[in-house]
């Protein structure tokens, strides 16, 4: 079995942001970054497989140089090895730039199934997952809360409103999970001295032979016109409750009627 | 102008309350025609009911295959019905299942995909969309690229649904033909899990939302009684699906939903920042919470600082009086 986790280096959601005026890009310098909370989850989950099928996991990300770090620390939970697609041409690639180098990094590997998280704190669009699959010609299971795989066959709890779905792929398959679907691990004190002399391949776009005017900001399908903060907004109304209850209870219900709201 | 092909989302046969407010958007931005696309169980039923929100023409594709598999049978559909319709932009509903369907569709046809829209205006064939970013500290205004079909999606209470006075559509069956490859994600079973008649959280106009400061999961039934007697869904911060005490998918917040309903009631939940990710763009904010330091004070229209167990009960019942 061979696993591909691919994995995003994001801005810490705790940090501040900084928006690059002259491109409409994150400034991603402005704080140190992080490795994508959901894609924890799905490195949890290959490790658990390797750990019970065996299966070599490798770590799959675009993104620049400095996202070595965030790859070693992927690394770090005991996978196997990395391909970091490095170029500066994938710079302010949309969703679809973004998948399409991911698939054309996965052209000539062998795989049985893609692990990734159902979305990315930072862009938040959830459409890398099935994008990849479709670039790939492959099915998707997405937002699974529980993965099985077995004979050949995926089988996923696919999270619904209330309650799921039960899916099931022929591998190869495209499977994205959420947060429910296990409790990530540490890093072991060994896992992170192995992680640094774990093999990194780290081709360009000229390499995987994608055209570079299909990816980044100036291949990307949609554009950004302008991004500005929003106005802080001022904290409201603040009252103490006497203690009973019902003087709160009595606050809450004027200010919802007075809005209108009830 | 530009002619827009609704996805509509429906249930049993009625459109969902935010494929009626996205109808509505379109017929106020596009100045062109307003299509709509309804596939599976019901979905000509449901068809009947787009005329009365501005659209004139809808699309169904009935068979089954919509729902048996996943995503792709109606991907192949949502391109069949573009194809038939000939719009040059496309608005869904952000829901995690019609996003799969979206992106595959995006990339079969070429078309650039705008997330999470609240708001949206026409520059000439272009339709631009303002969306919050960064867990809404930020704006942004965005659009697809010259030439591509525009998908955008849209956030749920973003507009007010309001009927066009418009009759029954013209109602076309879609011809849909898949191959085996569409059908290789199948699904097998469904597992429903009550909702106690509640709406689903990322559609809701009210959220009433709980957090660690419930004790544990039996704090949860004063939650939704408060949700009941509101009409309102029920959501959770991750401090509480962490400890089990309510279901993964209520979570709202940086690796769960984002929500912006028009009221957000949170109950014993402090505001870190990665809960606010998810819920901060609310309309409007009230809080309840012991500790007057919280940091969900900051971003609240209406706090108030106490015990929510003594607040809750007596705050049930008035809404029960003042809802009458
Ligand atoms: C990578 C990452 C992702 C995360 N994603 C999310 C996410 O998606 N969603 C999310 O919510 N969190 C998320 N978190 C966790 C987040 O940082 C907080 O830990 C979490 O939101 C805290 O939940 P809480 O407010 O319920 O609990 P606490 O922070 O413990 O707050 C409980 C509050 O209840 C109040 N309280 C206690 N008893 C009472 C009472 N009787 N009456 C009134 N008030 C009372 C207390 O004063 C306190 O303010 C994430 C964290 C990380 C690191
Ligand atoms: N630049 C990237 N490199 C590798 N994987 C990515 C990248 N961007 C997104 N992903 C994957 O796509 C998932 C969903 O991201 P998104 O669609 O942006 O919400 C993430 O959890 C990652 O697994």
């Amino acid at each position: 079995m061979r696993i591909i986790c691919p994995i995003k280096r994001v801005p810490d959601t705790a940090a501040d942001k900084k928006i690059d005026a002259t491109d409409n890009t994150v400034d991603r310098d402005g704080s140190e970054p992080v490795l994508n909370a959901n894609d924890e989850w799905s490195i949890e989950e290959a490790m658990r497989i390797k750990e019970r099928d065996g299966a070599e996991v490798i770590v799959l990300c675009m993104g620049p140089e400095a996202a070595q770090t965030t790859i070693r620390k992927a690394l770090s939970y005991g996978l196997d090895g990395a391909i970091h697609v490095n170029d500066e041409g994938v710079a302010g690639s949309d969703a679809v730039g973004t998948a399409r180098v991911l698939a054309a990094a996965l052209a000539d590997e062998e795989f049985d199934l893609i692990i990734m998280g159902n979305q990315s704190s930072d862009a938040r669009t959830m459409l890398v997952p099935a994008m990849l699959a479709e670039f790939l010609d492959l099915p998707a299971l997405t937002y699974a809360k529980k993965l099985d795989v077995a004979d050949g066959t995926a089988t996923v709890q696919r999270e619904m409103p209330s309650g799921h779905q039960v899916v099931e792929a022929p591998l190869p398959a495209v499977v994205s999970v959420v947060e429910a679907i296990n409790e990530p691990r540490y890093p072991s004190f060994k896992g992170i001295m192995a992680a640094k002399s774990k093999p990194v391949a780290t081709p360009d776009l000229a390499a995987l032979g994608v055209d570079a005017g299909e990816v980044g900001l100036g291949g990307a399908w949609t554009q950004v016109d302008e991004i500005t903060p929003k106005p802080p907004k001022e904290a409201g109304e603040k009252v103490s409750d006497d203690g009973s209850g019902n003087l709160g209870a009595q606050a809450v219900a004027e200010f919802l009627t007075k809005q209108k709201l009830l | 102008m530009v002619d827009i092909l609704v996805l509509v989302d429906h249930d049993g046969g009625t459109p969902k309350k935010i494929s009626n407010q996205i109808l509505t958007a379109a017929r106020a931005v596009g100045g062109g025609e307003v299509h709509a696309a309804l596939f599976g169980d019901k979905a000509s039923e449901a068809a009947g009911k787009v005329g009365a929100y501005g659209a004139t023409k809808a699309f169904v594709w009935e068979d089954e295959a919509a729902g048996a598999y996943a995503t792709e049978t109606q991907t192949a559909a949502l391109v069949a019905a573009l194809e038939a319709s000939g719009a040059q932009a496309v608005l869904y509903s952000s829901d995690p299942f019609v996003t799969d369907v979206v992106a595959r569709a995006a990339v079969r046809v070429g078309a650039g995909v705008v997330t999470d829209a609240v708001d949206l205006e026409l520059d000439g064939d272009t339709l631009v969309a303002t969306k919050p970013i960064f867990g809404g500290d930020m704006v942004s205004k965005c659009h697809v690229k010259g030439g591509r079909p525009q998908f955008i999606g849209v956030k749920a209470n973003a507009f007010t649904a309001e009927e066009s006075g418009g009759g029954a559509p013209e109602v076309a069956a879609l011809d849909v033909t898949l191959d085996e490859k569409a059908k290789r994600a199948k699904v097998t079973d469904v597992v429903e899990a009550s909702s106690g008649g509640r709406p689903e959280m990322t559609e809701a106009a009210i959220i009433v939302a709980g957090g660690r400061g419930l004790g544990d999961a039996e704090g949860f039934e004063l939650v939704e009684r408060l949700a009941d007697a509101l009409g309102a869904a029920v959501g959770a911060s991750r401090a509480a699906t962490d400890a089990g005490w309510y279901p993964h998918q209520h979570q709202i917040g940086q690796t769960g939903k984002t929500v912006s309903p028009q009221l957000y009631i949170g109950a014993g939940i402090s505001g870190a920042i990665q809960h606010r990710a998810g819920m901060q763009t609310s309309q409007t904010i009230v809080v309840i919470n012991k500790d007057a330091e919280a940091p969900i004070f900051s971003i609240a229209d209406f706090g108030v600082v106490g015990d929510l167990y003594k607040i809750l009960p007596p705050l049930i019942e008035e809404v029960g009086k003042r809802k009458l």
